[in-house]
């Protein structure tokens, strides 16, 4: 008897859909936390700014999520993942999901996921998967101007005046234990490492690590110490506030089934 | 429209022979259509004019963010919230060159958010009506961008050179706003559910009035706007463009399949235009002094951004007096 196509894999269609997923994922829960500054924003350029980082990343949540649909294969597509998941399928980091509080902490949870996705998608973009490493090499590029804008918030807030340094070390200290779950490799990690779908999340970590390192010794704000890393965002155990953004995310979908828009 | 009466200054009109030789070199160049520059000589009704409909232009583009953002987070569709994101960013970014084009004219952009944020300045009447349901966000593409356009796309002639040049680039973005606008009106109306266009209904019905109310009352003997005219600030009256807009829109409401809300809407054989009903100018005129359903509520989120920002803009101010100081320094030792 013939082998099947995919026999050669150790990872089976069901951990690149759930990698896909947490991808998209990731991207579509930033993007909505981001638009909600929209209009809002301490500036008329961050408005513009805020805006265009938003729309970046739903643009990445398409693909991905598309792809995601695809590897499923039960005929959903990017909307139906977006709009028909209920909170407890989202497979998105705890990090994305927390609320934007100030513009500090917002600034802040952009740069402490910039400054992994980035060299995240620059891996990926080598991915022994095409699909996921075409995707990925257009999303790094915009990933590193996204790493370049908040990078540079970070810097001169931190190092700005009293009050903007002591919200950025207060931004920093509420996030600091989500920052853990990036680089914590589970089952789904360490299938697609194998592979080379997917990179080794140690060498992210310490990659992520000396960027944050250096970019805040710069801002003159203090690393918090790692303590226990807040978890189970990648396997679908949210905070409370997922299930109100995904409410309001998904309102007119369920409110008018069926519906073409 | 965006700028919705413009006060001039003026008491009545000079003619040329009454000028001085400035001001009538100034109005002969205007007359002979080229543009003045911001270093020109130019009178000061002529500036403070500018100044104010500019500023009441650009504070309408921030102010009209608003509405539009309250549905980002609830686009049914990712391309729909990628397409609405887009829109407001660019709504910003007219903001942003018209503030430019008035900072030309002497004034900076925070004395001009001073006065948007303490009442003195206006934005236009249509951004404090509420958005309701989805629907809301195509009829403002479809009638408030199509109405925007009406206007802008003359002002491109203005005879202000920065004012003219930012229209140009404004109106590209605005058509394709009012096109991606209605393009979701149809989505609605003609391929989706019996609820869908009902929505659109009601959306109509709730912005068909205000978007005609955009233009402003009939210009009639108003000193103000025939020196806006004279300016070639201004190059129709408001009833023109009104009419024309009815004209452009209703044929595109019934291709919707959707009822204007105006039983006098009937076409004219005569005068090759529809006839329309009276507008309720009071209400325009109580939108426009603060009691509209919205005005609070805008002009509060604005003041809450601005001052809640505070902190932000100045960290951002005093990192980079750091940097300067740090490399003035640099310079000092290496000489
Ligand atoms: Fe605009
Ligand atoms: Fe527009």
């Amino acid at each position: 008897m013939d082998a099947p196509p995919h026999a050669n894999r150790t990872h089976s269609n069901d951990a690149l859909f759930a990698y896909t997923l947490r991808l998209g994922d990731n991207c579509l829960v930033l993007a909505q936390r981001l638009s909600a500054w929209v209009g809002h924003a301490p500036a008329l350029e961050e408005d513009i700014a805020v805006a265009n980082v938003a729309l970046d990343m739903v643009g990445q949540a398409q693909l991905w999520l598309a792809l995601a649909a695809d590897l499923e294969g039960q005929g959903r597509n990017a909307d139906d993942l977006a709009y028909g998941r209920d909170a407890g399928a989202f497979r998105n980091l705890l990090l994305v999901e927390q609320p934007n509080g100030d513009y500090a902490k917002t600034l802040m949870r952009q740069f402490l996921f910039d400054a992994w996705h980035h060299p995240m998608l620059v891996a990926l973009a080598a991915s022994s998967e095409t699909r996921i490493a075409e995707i990925a090499a257009k999303a790094a590029k915009e990933a590193a101007y996204h790493l370049t804008r908040s990078r540079d918030l970070v810097v001169s807030l931190g190092d700005g005046t009293g009050e903007s340094h002591d919200r950025m070390q207060a931004a920093l200290a509420t996030l600091w234990p989500y920052t853990g779950e990036m680089v914590l490799a589970d089952p789904v990690d360490e299938a697609l490492a194998v592979t080379g779908a997917a990179p080794d999340l140690a060498t992210l970590a310490a990659i992520w690590s000396d960027a944050v390192g250096a970019t805040l010794t710069e801002a003159t704000l203090v690393r918090p110490a790692d303590g226990y890393a807040q978890r189970g965002g990648k396997q679908g155990v949210h905070s409370e506030h997922l299930g109100y953004m995904l409410a309001e995310m998904q309102f007119v979908q369920r409110a008018y089934p069926g519906g073409t828009w | 429209m965006y700028a919705q009466q413009i006060k001039t200054g003026a008491r009545r009109l000079k003619s040329l022979a009454e000028m001085e030789p400035q001001e009538r070199a100034f109005q002969e160049h205007v007359d002979a259509g080229s543009k003045i520059e911001p270093k020109d000589w130019m009178p000061d009704g002529y500036r403070k004019t500018l100044i104010r409909q500019i500023s009441q232009h650009a504070h309408s583009e921030i102010v009209g963010q608003l509405p539009e953002a309250n549905w980002i987070s609830r686009a049914p569709t990712l391309e729909r919230k990628a397409i609405l994101l887009a829109k407001v960013q660019d709504e910003a970014g007219h903001g942003l060159y018209l503030y430019c084009a008035a900072e030309t004219l002497g004034i900076s952009r925070d004395q001009m958010l001073e006065q948007l944020h303490n009442g003195q300045a206006k934005y236009s009447s249509i951004f404090n009506y509420p958005t309701l349901t989805w629907a809301d966000v195509g009829m403002i593409g479809w009638l408030v961008d199509g109405a925007a356009i009406m206007n802008q796309v003359p002002l491109q002639r203005c005879s202000y050179g920065p004012y003219s040049r930012a229209m140009v680039r404004v109106c590209k973005e605005e058509s394709f706003h009012q096109r991606q606008g209605y393009d979701s009106l149809i989505k609605l109306c003609r391929h989706g559910t019996a609820a869908q266009k009902e929505m659109a209904q009601d959306a109509l019905n709730r912005w068909w009035w205000p978007a005609l109310m955009m233009f402003g009352p009939p210009d009639g003997e108003s000193v103000h706007s025939a020196q806006s005219m004279a300016w070639k600030i201004k190059q129709n009256t408001n009833d023109e463009l009104r009419q024309k807009f009815v004209d452009q829109t209703v044929p595109q409401a019934d291709y919707l399949g959707l009822e204007v809300p105006d039983p006098d809407l009937r076409w004219n054989d005569a005068r090759g235009s529809y006839d329309f009903g009276e507008i309720d100018w009071e209400e325009f005129h109580r939108v426009l002094g603060g009691d509209g359903p919205c005005n609070r509520q805008r002009l509060e989120d604005r003041v809450r951004a601005w001052e809640d920002g505070a902190w932000f803009r100045d960290g951002l101010m005093a990192h980079a007096n750091k940097k300067a100081d740090q490399k003035s320094l640099g310079r000092a030792d290496a000489a």
